[in-house]
């Protein structure tokens, strides 16, 4: 079957190796960061205060964090409409992107970007594109910075199985592999672009091995494995580092909301109930927990205390988000030309 | 065949006394030593482009500079033009000064997504929190049968949209200077040139010197008609000044040198001395550049004017191959002259 959602036990053993503690810890800590800020989002986007298309991940917390956990903080980040997830996981302030959301002169771009366009420069996220793969060759680009200069960053471009339909992610790839630049391509196959499945858009769904003729290593995950997705990030972005060029990593998931908005898509009939409850228990963040758990790494105690203390850090973006002032109408012009680093 | 060499008949010269200062150089070698000095004086700035390190070296500009400023600094690139863009944006982000040059603009348009979508829009979507120091520079081709896909003058698209700087020299002088100034510059900056502008030599400045955007150049100062006249058509409007005074009229010529910013304060004050104002550009009429400096002259010169204000420009066709369209379609001196006459109230003479 050429579009199966394979939805198997998650597989934690297979892929622990010698992860150690710590990162275990991280990467449940950085899951749950993301999954509790978009539940936020969404329980209260009905109020109508978030005055922007929120396009949620939940249901996608794995890739974002088991990626960007091998990142270095001067590593590059960048991202889609559906970017709050790479965001937070590479180390974006939450309370700017809370505030972004909210439309505050504090928010991470001031106001002028909403959901889709969130900037950290200091955790290493240059900016997120809503035009599909727009960001792709622009990842290409901040590598191939980092190939002049010899500096020895990685560059990592987050996109969703769309993009491999767009003819931009065929020449950056082209590019990068002819300069073997560090770089590598995350594709978040959730099998919908808005509405339209997969199957009605791409000949086959072997989207890894797409870009074969260009000789990229592609390489399989499930995507809501947070410790595959680890493992094999890992891998391919030690290959860039080490100057081996670029790999390709289709990272096969599920978005449990809409595509943009905090309902199901059920009720407009695009897909049933049973797919979504399906993947809701194939959830990367509460299965991981139960490894956890059973495994001893973290004790349930533990994990109760990590819970509240994501969720205290969450509020206190969403009340330091409410409590800011709007940007000033009369500054509607400013940042149309960049005044330069400082 | 060397296209140059069959078209462009005239050397010419757009000289003013307040411009003798250096050497005499070619518009070719200025452009080029622009490069040569942004990189040895900044280590950031590399310059790519298909066929920049070929035996053309994009026409000369770029010929061996590879050899100077190593392969990584200066390189060819695949076609991709809409990638390789993106590629120039993400290394600009990433604190580098691309240069990236196209031997057409008519290939910008395959990259208008990463400009317009991208590249002017980054520091704005964000706030002000970064910015793209990127450069794109691409050069207007015209006739010996070029056609409708290699000759377009689309400065009039690039023109509408916000955050981009657009930029047309006419001189060696300008040309160097910026060429330097949007290398400097911290935001997105296309440079169009136009073709015919190449076998022009004038005094160039050593050394580094940059231009202001939006400061635009009086080119020839008259009392009777304003023609602000865009790139080559600079060139076409001075020849048509100096038949025209032959007759009696006095044309001021100003040369903008950036579009956008443009040079506002300039073209009203001179409408506001002659009250009559045409404009020649190398685009084509209908949503153009000229059509925005007549919006200007509208709104804000209106009670200047004594004549209402005529364009000169391409025909609204795509370009024809023969030249015996080509000379049809082409607005050049005769289009101007009648034009400044038809605002003087005169008869086509």
């Amino acid at each position: 079957m050429a579009f199966s959602r394979e939805n198997k036990t998650l597989n934690y053993d297979a892929h622990l190796a010698d992860i150690s503690p710590e990162v275990l810890r991280k990467l449940y800590r950085t899951m749950l960061l993301v999954q509790k800020a978009e539940l936020k989002v969404s329980d209260r986007y009905h109020e109508d205060e978030m005055k922007t298309p929120v396009h949620l991940c939940l249901g996608q917390e794995a890739v974002a964090a088991g990626v960007c956990l091998n990142l270095n903080p001067d590593d590059y980040v960048f991202s889609n409409h559906r970017g709050h997830g790479h965001y937070l996981a590479k180390g974006g302030d939450l309370k700017g992107m809370i505030a972004e959301l909210y439309n505050r002169a504090t928010g991470c771009s001031r106001g002028r970007g909403g959901s889709m366009h969130l900037v950290d420069i200091s955790a290493g996220v240059p900016g997120t594109s809503s035009i599909v793969a727009g960001a792709v060759p622009i990842a290409t680009g901040a590598a191939l910075a980092s190939r002049i200069r010899k500096d020895n960053r990685v560059s990592a471009a987050f996109f969703g199985d769309a993009a491999v339909e767009e003819g931009v992610i065929y020449e950056s790839i082209n590019f990068a592999m002819l300069k073997k630049l560090p770089v590598i391509y995350v594709c978040e196959n959730n099998f919908y672009s808005v509405f339209t499945p997969l199957h009605k858009r791409q000949p086959d769904d072997a989207i890894y091995r797409r870009f074969e003729g260009l000789g990229i290593p592609g390489f399989r995950v499930d995507g809501n494995n947070v410790l595959q997705v680890y493992r094999v990030a890992g891998k391919a972005i030690e290959h860039a580092r080490k100057g081996n060029g670029p790999s390709f990593l289709e990272c096969r998931t599920y978005r449990v909301k809409d595509h943009h908005g905090s309902a199901s898509g059920v009720e407009v009939g695009y897909r049933t109930q049973e797919e979504v409850d399906e993947f809701k228990e194939n959830c990367p963040v509460e299965n991981f927990a139960g490894f956890l758990r059973k495994r001893g790494v973290m004790s349930p105690n533990e994990l109760e205390e990590i819970g509240l203390a994501v969720e205290r850090e969450v509020d206190d973006a969403f009340r330091f988000a409410r409590e800011s002032p709007f940007p000033a109408e009369t500054e509607v012009g400013e940042h149309l030309y960049f005044q330069g680093w400082v | 065949m060397d296209w140059s060499k069959v078209l462009i008949k005239d050397e010419f010269e757009v000289e003013e006394a307040a411009e003798t200062e250096g050497r005499k150089l070619s518009y070719v070698a200025a452009v080029r030593e622009a490069l040569e000095l942004a990189m040895t004086h900044d280590e950031r700035v590399f310059v790519m482009g298909q066929g920049v390190d070929d035996p053309s070296g994009m026409f000369g500009i770029t010929l061996d500079l590879h050899r100077k400023y190593g392969e990584e600094r200066v390189f060819d690139t695949p076609l991709s033009e809409n990638a390789l863009t993106g590629v120039a944006v993400g290394a600009a982000l990433s604190g580098m000064r691309p240069f990236y040059m196209h031997n057409r603009p008519d290939f910008l348009l395959l990259a208008m997504d990463q400009i317009v979508n991208h590249a002017v829009k980054w520091s704005y979507m964000f706030g002000g929190c970064t910015g793209v120091p990127v450069v794109i520079w691409a050069c207007v081709g015209r006739g010996w049968g070029g056609a409708a896909q290699h000759t377009q003058s689309l400065q009039g698209l690039f023109n509408h949209v916000p955050g981009l700087r657009l930029v047309m020299p006419t001189t060696p002088r300008d040309a160097k200077g910026l060429v330097l100034s949007s290398i400097i510059d911290n935001n997105p900056v296309v440079i169009m040139e136009h073709r015919w502008l190449f076998r022009q030599s004038g005094h160039v400045p050593e050394g580094i010197y940059t231009i202001p955007f939006g400061r635009g150049r009086i080119r020839r100062s008259g009392s009777d008609v304003t023609v602000v006249a865009v790139s080559y058509m600079v060139i076409e409007t001075l020849l048509a000044a100096q038949e025209l005074r032959e007759q009696g009229i006095e044309v001021e010529v100003i040369d903008p040198r950036t579009l956008r910013p443009l040079d506002e304060e300039m073209i009203l004050s001179s409408v506001r001395k002659t009250g009559r104002l045409v404009i020649a550009d190398t685009g084509w009429k209908t949503g153009g550049v000229s059509a925005e400096i007549a919006a200007l002259a509208a709104e804000k010169g209106f009670p200047y004017l004594k004549a209402p204000v005529k364009r000169v420009a391409s025909l609204d066709i795509p370009t024809p191959a023969s030249d015996v369209l080509e000379k049809k379609f082409y607005a050049g001196k005769d289009d101007v002259i009648a034009a400044c006459r038809e605002v003087l109230g005169k008869s086509a003479g």
